[in-house]
Formats: C-alpha cells, sequence, structure tokens
C-alpha cells in the first residue's frame, strides 16, 4: 500500500511543449487526453512493449507504442505504472442482476417460474449501482459478460456491459450478447416439492429443449407465409430463439458432467447453432470432440469449489490450461455464486490458471482479447490498439501475483480510480 | 549475528542430544539449504532444519547446525520451509454440530460426527494444513464442542485428536449471534432475543458450578449432572475457550460485552466488520480469526466486508489469526488468504504469524506448534518458492516428521491439482453400496 498515487500531471512541460499543440491538433480539440505509460504494456495485439505509452483522445486510443517512439500531447492526465494491460474483460458473471445482499430484493438473475424464458431481457435487469460493480472495477475488470444465470433448462439472455455509467443503457457495449441455457442438475427439478415446468431428469431436459427449437422453426417458417392470415400471432419467446436458431444468438449451455457437455455438442449440431459451453468442469474429458465442434469455453471460475460431490467433483485447477493446449479457444470467469464471497474476481482466476499451467500471455488473453472475442465484443474492447475503446488496467506488479495491486482503472479514457488495491 | 549465535546455541544444545521425548534411536532428518521461515523468529536464507522422532531438534543458518551422523540428510536447496498451518476454523469432514431441536447445545460434540475419511483432510494436507480446530456451524447461538485435530494418518477420529494432560480432547465451545442464528422459536428472532437466552443460559450454569463447588464432593448433595450446564462451566472455568461467529460491528461488541460479564476467554471469528471497531477489540485484549474472501456480500452480515481488517487489526495490536471456513474458502489456497491480507496492507511477518503462530495460540497449543523452534512438533511445509506467490506450490507436508502429503505422488498430486476422482471418497460417503474406491482411504 506504500506505492501511492502514480498521477502525474505534466503542466510543467505545458509551456515547453506549447508548440506540440499544433502537430496534436485533433487531440488538442477532441475532448480529455490521457497518456498512460507502462514499464511494460501489454497491447494485446502484439509483442509486450517495454517503456510503452498509449495516448488516449475522446475515449479512445489515439496511440499506442514505444515511449521513445511515440509522440506525447502536452498538458495531458498522465498514469503510470509497472504493468499496463487492457482492460479486463470478465466473460461471465451475474454482477449487476444478482446484487451482493443476496436477498430476495436484489436477486434477478433467475426467474424460477418457467423452465424456458429466452425472452428474458438482461438490460431489463440490470442494475449498474451495485456495490459489487465498483468492487471488480478496482481490481481492472472494465468490461463484463453478465446477464441471466445458471439454473434454468433456458434462464434468459446476456448482455455486455462496461462497468460505468449511471443506467444500463449508459453501461451496454452489447444489449444481447448470448441465450442462457444449463444442463444438469441445477436445471432439474428434483425431489419430493419439484415444480413440474422444470425437466426431472437430464434425458427430459434435452426433449423439452429440441422440442422448443423445433416450434421456434416452425415459427419462424410460418411468419414469413405468403399469406398473412396464415401467419402465428408475434411470440417473443420463440423470436429469442430464432435468433438463436438464425446463429445471430449464440445459447451459452452451462454444462459441467461430460454427459451433459455432449448433449449440447448434440444440440449444436442437430440445429446448427453457434453454442459457447460455460463451466465445463469434465471439459477435459471431451477435449477432442469440443475441438472438433469449434465451440469455446469459458471455463469456470479456476478456483471454484467441488461441493458436495455431483457434477462438479471433478473440477481441476488445470482446466483452462488443457482445453488451450488443445487449441480450444478459452475465456475465464467469475461465474455465479450463491453465498459468501456474493463474487469472484476474474483477475484473481486467470492467476491461478498461470500458476497451473497457462502462460501468461494465454492467462492474461484469457481475461481480455481472447475473452473480448468469445463474447462479441472484440471490435471495441480487449487489446490496446489504435481506435479502440480507451480501457485499461495498471498494475505495479505482475497482475496474476496475489500481492500486486491494481493501481489504475480507465474506461472510455475516464479515470475510474487510482486507489491500490 | 545475534541471529547466527542464536543458532548455533541451539545446535551446540540439542543437535546431538535427544530433545524432549525425541530419543537418540529415533530417526533423524535433516533438511538442509531450505530458505526457513520459522514465524516470530527472523527468516534464515540458507538454513537447516533439523528432525528427529517428530520433533525439531534444531533450526539455524546451514553453516551453525551440524548434521549428526545417523540423519537422513535432505537437499532443500531453493525451497522454503514453514510451519506446518493451523486453520482455527474449518468445517472439513462433514461434522455436524446441534440440530434443530434449540438454540442452545453446549453438550454436542463434533467428534462425534467427523468422517476422517473425507477428502477434504486430503485437500488440507495439499495446502500445508497440519492443525486445524474443527467447528460445527453457526445456526445455533451454541452449536456444540469444537475439535482440535491434528492431521496425522488416520482410520478413526481418535488417531488425530490432540488431548490434554488428562487424556480429554481438546476443543472449543462454537456460539455465533447475528443473523445465522435468528430462526423461528425456540431460536430467538432478534438480537436481542440471542443475548437474553445466551445470558439466561450462562446465569444457570453459574448456579450450577455453584452447586457443584458446594457439595464439595460429596456425591449425596451433587445436582444431578447436567452436560450442557457442564460445558459452560468449562467455559466459565476457562477450560473451554469460544468460537465466536460475529461479522457485524454490533455483534462484535455484544460478544465482548457477554464475554466481560461472565468472564469467559473467547476468539472473535470472521469478523467482517472489525475495522470499523478495532480500538474496543484491542482494549478488550481478544483476538480475532479473520476470513478473507473475494468480495463482500452473499449475506447481509459480511456486507462490509473488507480486505483491511487484518491490516486494520495489526495496527491497533489485535492478535490475528486468518482462517479457511472451509468450504467457503479452500484450504488448499490456505496460504492465498494471507497473501490477498498483505495486498490489503497487513505485514508479511504477521500474515505468516496468522496462518500459524497467532492461531496456535488462540487454540492453546503453541507450546507444541505453530513455529519452527527447537521442541516443537515437526509439522513442516515444503514449498516451492515464497509462501506468498501465485506461483508457489506446497511440496511436501509432514506431521510430527511424518510425510503426510508429497505433489510428487500421482493420487497426492490428484487432490491438490483437482481432476477425475479428485471427490472420490465424498462420492462413497453419499452413497451405500460397500466400502471406498481404492486408495480414497489410508
Amino acid at each position: 500500500m506504500s506505492s501511492g498515487r502514480r498521477e502525474i500531471h505534466l503542466g510543467h512541460l505545458a509551456a515547453a511543449a506549447g508548440g506540440v499543440c499544433l502537430a496534436w491538433a485533433s487531440l488538442c480539440h477532441g475532448g480529455e487526453t490521457l497518456v498512460v505509460r507502462g514499464d511494460v504494456v501489454h497491447t494485446m495485439a502484439g509483442p509486450a512493449i517495454a517503456a510503452g505509452v498509449v495516448v488516449i483522445e475522446g475515449g479512445k486510443i489515439r496511440a499506442v507504442g514505444a515511449a521513445a517512439t511515440t509522440p506525447i500531447p502536452p498538458h495531458a492526465r498522465e498514469l503510470r505504472g509497472a504493468i499496463v494491460t487492457p482492460g479486463l474483460v470478465d466473460a461471465h458473471s451475474v454482477v449487476g442482476l444478482s446484487g451482493y445482499l443476496n436477498q430476495p430484493q436484489d436477486q434477478d438473475q433467475l426467474d424460477p417460474v418457467e423452465a424456458i424464458q429466452p425472452e428474458l431481457r438482461a438490460i431489463d435487469a440490470y442494475n449498474p449501482q451495485e456495490r459489487l460493480i465498483e468492487w471488480l472495477r478496482g481490481f481492472g475488470v472494465t468490461t463484463i459478460h453478465t446477464g441471466h444465470a445458471p439454473g434454468a433448462l433456458v434462464a434468459g439472455q446476456t448482455m455486455v456491459v462496461k462497468l460505468a455509467g449511471t443506467t444500463a443503457d449508459a453501461a451496454v457495449l452489447r444489449p444481447v450478447a448470448m441465450v442462457a441455457a444449463t444442463l444438469g442438475d441445477s436445471a432439474r427439478a428434483t425431489g419430493d416439492g419439484a415444480d413440474t415446468k422444470s425437466p426431472g431428469t437430464r434425458s427430459k431436459a434435452v426433449a423439452m429443449l429440441r422440442a422448443e427449437f423445433v416450434k421456434a422453426r416452425e415459427y419462424a417458417r410460418k411468419r414469413q407465409l405468403a399469406d398473412e392470415s396464415k401467419r402465428p400471432d408475434p411470440d417473443l419467446r420463440l423470436e429469442a430463439l430464432g435468433n438463436v436458431l438464425a446463429r445471430d444468438w449464440p445459447l451459452l449451455v452451462t454444462a459441467d458432467r461430460a454427459t451433459d457437455i455432449a448433449s449440447a455438442l448434440r444440440i449444436a449440431d442437430e440445429f446448427q447453432l453457434r453454442v459457447v459451453l460455460d463451466s465445463a468442469a469434465e471439459a477435459y474429458l471431451l477435449a477432442d470432440q469440443i475441438k472438433a465442434a469449434g465451440v469455446p469455453v469459458i471455463v469456470h471460475p479456476t478456483m471454484r469449489r467441488a461441493g458436495g460431490g455431483g457434477e462438479t467433483e471433478n473440477l481441476s485447477f488445470e482446466t483452462a490450461a488443457t482445453l488451450a493446449k488443445a487449441g480450444i479457444p478459452i475465456a475465464l470467469q467469475s461465474g455465479y455464486e450463491s453465498y459468501v464471497p456474493k463474487t469472484r474476481v476474474v483477475l484473481f482466476e486467470a492467476g491461478l490458471a498461470a500458476a497451473h499451467g497457462l502462460s501468461f500471455p494465454q492467462a492474461l488473453a484469457a481475461i481480455t482479447i481472447d475473452a473480448a472475442k468469445i463474447i462479441g465484443v472484440a471490435d471495441r474492447v480487449g487489446s490496446l490498439e489504435v481506435g479502440k475503446d480507451a480501457d485499461i488496467a495498471i498494475f505495479d506488479g505482475d497482475p496474476f501475483e496475489y500481492t500486486t495491486h491494481c493501481t489504475g482503472v480507465v474506461i472510455d479514457g475516464q479515470v475510474m480510480s487510482t486507489e491500490p488495491r | 549475528m545475534v541471529q547466527t549465535l542464536w543458532a548455533i546455541g541451539l545446535a551446540v544444545a540439542f543437535a546431538c542430544v535427544p530433545a524432549f521425548t525425541a530419543r537418540a534411536a529415533d530417526p533423524c532428518t535433516a533438511f538442509v539449504g531450505a530458505r526457513l521461515i520459522p514465524v516470530g523468529q527472523p527468516e534464515i536464507a540458507a538454513g537447516t532444519l533439523l528432525i528427529r522422532g517428530g520433533t525439531i531438534a534444531a533450526v539455524g543458518p546451514v553453516d551453525a547446525v551440524s548434521i549428526p551422523a545417523d540423519a537422513t540428510r535432505v537437499d532443500a536447496g531453493g525451497l522454503v520451509i514453514m510451519p506446518g498451518l493451523v486453520d482455527t476454523h474449518s468445517h472439513v469432514g462433514g461434522g455436524q454440530g446441534g440440530d434443530a431441536s434449540g438454540p442452545v447445545q453446549p453438550d454436542v460434540r463434533i467428534l462425534d460426527s467427523i468422517n476422517v475419511h473425507d477428502v477434504g483432510f486430503r485437500k488440507c494436507l495439499a495446502g500445508g494444513l497440519t492443525t486445524l480446530n474443527i467447528m460445527p456451524g453457526s445456526g445455533h447461538l451454541a452449536s456444540g464442542q469444537t475439535v482440535y485435530v491434528k492431521l496425522r494418518k488416520a482410520a478413526t477420529i481418535d488417531d488425530i485428536l490432540y488431548r490434554d494432560a488428562g487424556g480429554r480432547p481438546l476443543g472449543g465451545l462454537k456460539m455465533a449471534n447475528g443473523t445465522n442464528s435468528q430462526r423461528d422459536p425456540p431460536f430467538p428472532g432478534t438480537r436481542g432475543k440471542a443475548a437474553a437466552i445466551v445470558r439466561q443460559k450462562f446465569v444457570k450454569a453459574i448456579a450450577y458450578r455453584d452447586k457443584l463447588a458446594k457439595a464439595g464432593g460429596d456425591t449425596e448433595k451433587l445436582p444431578d449432572r447436567d452436560l450442557e450446564l457442564e460445558a459452560l462451566v468449562d467455559v466459565l472455568e476457562k477450560r473451554k475457550i469460544v468460537h465466536h461467529h460475529c461479522h457485524r460491528a454490533d455483534d462484535i461488541i455484544t460478544v465482548l460485552r457477554l464475554r466481560e460479564e461472565f468472564g469467559f476467554e473467547a476468539v472473535l471469528h470472521h469478523v467482517s466488520e472489525a475495522w470499523k471497531v478495532a480500538p474496543e477489540i484491542a482494549r478488550a485484549g481478544v483476538g480475532c480469526s479473520v476470513i478473507v474472501l473475494d468480495s463482500p456480500g452473499g449475506k447481509i452480515e459480511a456486507a462490509d466486508f473488507s480486505l483491511v481488517t487484518g491490516a486494520v487489526l495489526e495496527e491497533a495490536g489485535v492478535p490475528c489469526a486468518i482462517h479457511t471456513d472451509d468450504p467457503v474458502t479452500d484450504s488448499r489456497l490456505f496460504l492465498r488468504t494471507a497473501a490477498l491480507a498483505v495486498r490489503a496492507g497487513m505485514t508479511r511477518g504477521k500474515a505468516l504469524e496468522a496462518l500459524t503462530l497467532a492461531g496456535a495460540k488462540m487454540l492453546g497449543l503453541h507450546d507444541r506448534i505453530g513455529s519452527l523452534e527447537v521442541g516443537k512438533d515437526a509439522d513442516l511445509v515444503v514449498l516451492s518458492g515464497d509462501p506468498l506467490s501465485t506461483h508457489t506450490k506446497v511440496l511436501q507436508t509432514y506431521v510430527q516428521g511424518q510425510k503426510v502429503f508429497d505433489r510428487d505422488d500421482p493420487e497426492d498430486r490428484l487432490f491438490a491439482v483437482g481432476g477425475f476422482g479428485a471427490s472420490r471418497d465424498q462420492r462413497a460417503e453419499s452413497c451405500c453400496n460397500g466400502p471406498t474406491k481404492v486408495g480414497a482411504m489410508r
């Protein structure tokens, strides 16, 4: 905690460098300019840059390169640190929908009334004032893929947000990212008090899912009928599944047991869906099949607990590394926590993965550019490249070491925090 | 220099002569060249640790400790050795405390319900833990007696108990306030009611104790034996310490008030909001066992959890341990929790102490464990690097000189890393078709 604030204003250079403003005309007129310097800058779009600098204007990255060869605008506010990375991207969370109090009034991640509800939109439930957002941001996380949680056969839609803004609309980066489905025990009705709307067995779950996609396909066909009177009334649920069938929206399938992962791949093949596997505790048993299917995996939090046997009993710290080695695109996530702590931090999960087989670049990519690609926002975030959003995390050492601090967070060119965390 | 002299002194005094219960004929092992973290003493960059018969026989710089001729020499160059970790708050082993019959059940002993074959114990060893305080849950005002265990290889719980001089199992009493213990009657519905129930029980226990004293051993005059009150008398007489779950600042203060009123000894556990009342805790002279979590929330009383608690308590001079509360945090990652406390401002020395000696003191076991000191049990963790680094692995764990975890052993590695079958004994436990799978028991 002794590192203190690392913010430097270059006002004293203003007079000497005043003339440079001509060369930086666009910068001088396009909003606040910010300069971020790092002993090492990991752009995730090429080799790391020693003594690097990122120049930001108007919320976008205007230049990235070695400080010695990159023109630096005058009058700019300046941040610096040992390690500079893109703002971290958490590939799957429920923060903003599942609140930190864990009381009924702040839990909007799962509606238990029906088993299949793809029409539920994440943007209608996202709370940008949630305290956990500030918590995650303090550790360098700037973008999260959040929304409806695992725990229903089809729980609802997910979205991608920046961890900034006071309304959901201001925070949103992609209003619909995927449709969240779960194959496994948490989406099954079990015991005496089981509701009859949820599937009671694994086979029933898959049968229900197939039936609904068949229905959606029929609906889409009939909506195109020439005779308007024969077209069915609009149905938001089937419209949503139609978007999945049309491959506009991926189906995010949370599945841990190899059986359920195999079912997800079977469904993907049958309906030609874009599937993204989520959690996938036993994915290492099916690496060849996953690879062949071309399906990316958002691997469970590395430190997820193998609670009480069942689906997660075969969790491994090494799964991310095993899948990466097999050539499967992976990202890491904070996941969903039902108790204490209410969320994990994807930076920490990547650190543990880096200690268990992922290389440093692989682990960093899994929470930056590779995560951004899988959730469909790599055109905006995930790497430090000219023209991309100015989302940046600054660290006072190896970001994966437990005792390193995140000392600066920038989102869309705005300095969100500089307090070491 | 002082350090060197100290070490030479030890070497001369103990290296080649029987130390305490160890006899000269007992097997002797010398770990040579490791960085030693004794805890409570400065680290030794290149040291020798000598163990004989399950006890530490010498600790010092390499050039200051002579290695006996009969010693097995282990080259530990580049490795780090520290004391076995002490977890003051664990739920490993599937143990259960009180049931739904009432809020105060101090007669219930968790040791009567622990499955020593639970895979959780193997994972503890993979994390370098060698001593645990296994507790019942926090759903009662008093949920039962806790048990202190030493993670030797075990067939039954009796094999791992710490015992007092009279052979009685050692443990404390688990108590809790706040929201976890609030339920429908006969459980309390409010914080005021919770304190009133506890106060009433202790008043009864005092009367019982007085009757016992008055009887003076005369069996005619002795009151009927009451196991509940007997356990509370143990607490009043400071034979058992209270391990008290509490999160919110006002709940912490309530524990201090009851402790002051009835004169028992207590450790405050979890203490999410201790950072708000550190001076008050310091004035009471009570230790805290802190939980270190990845985020606040999950329940209302943990809403103001902060990573700075350890640092704030340290600065206030409060004795501070860290615990896993396994399954809330993973015993395999116990070192990590101390590192996060350091990230938030705790000093390295105090954080490492919080995993070892501070906890040992809270369990009253510091004469035997918690630091690398001559005469103490040879409970050790051998690490691949610095204990606070993400990349460091627990390579070996020793309990009383016996190797109980070895990362090079494929089965041990499975428990350390996870993978197919890594939770196998839990499977066996939940099924009813015969013996545990091969390898799950030792």
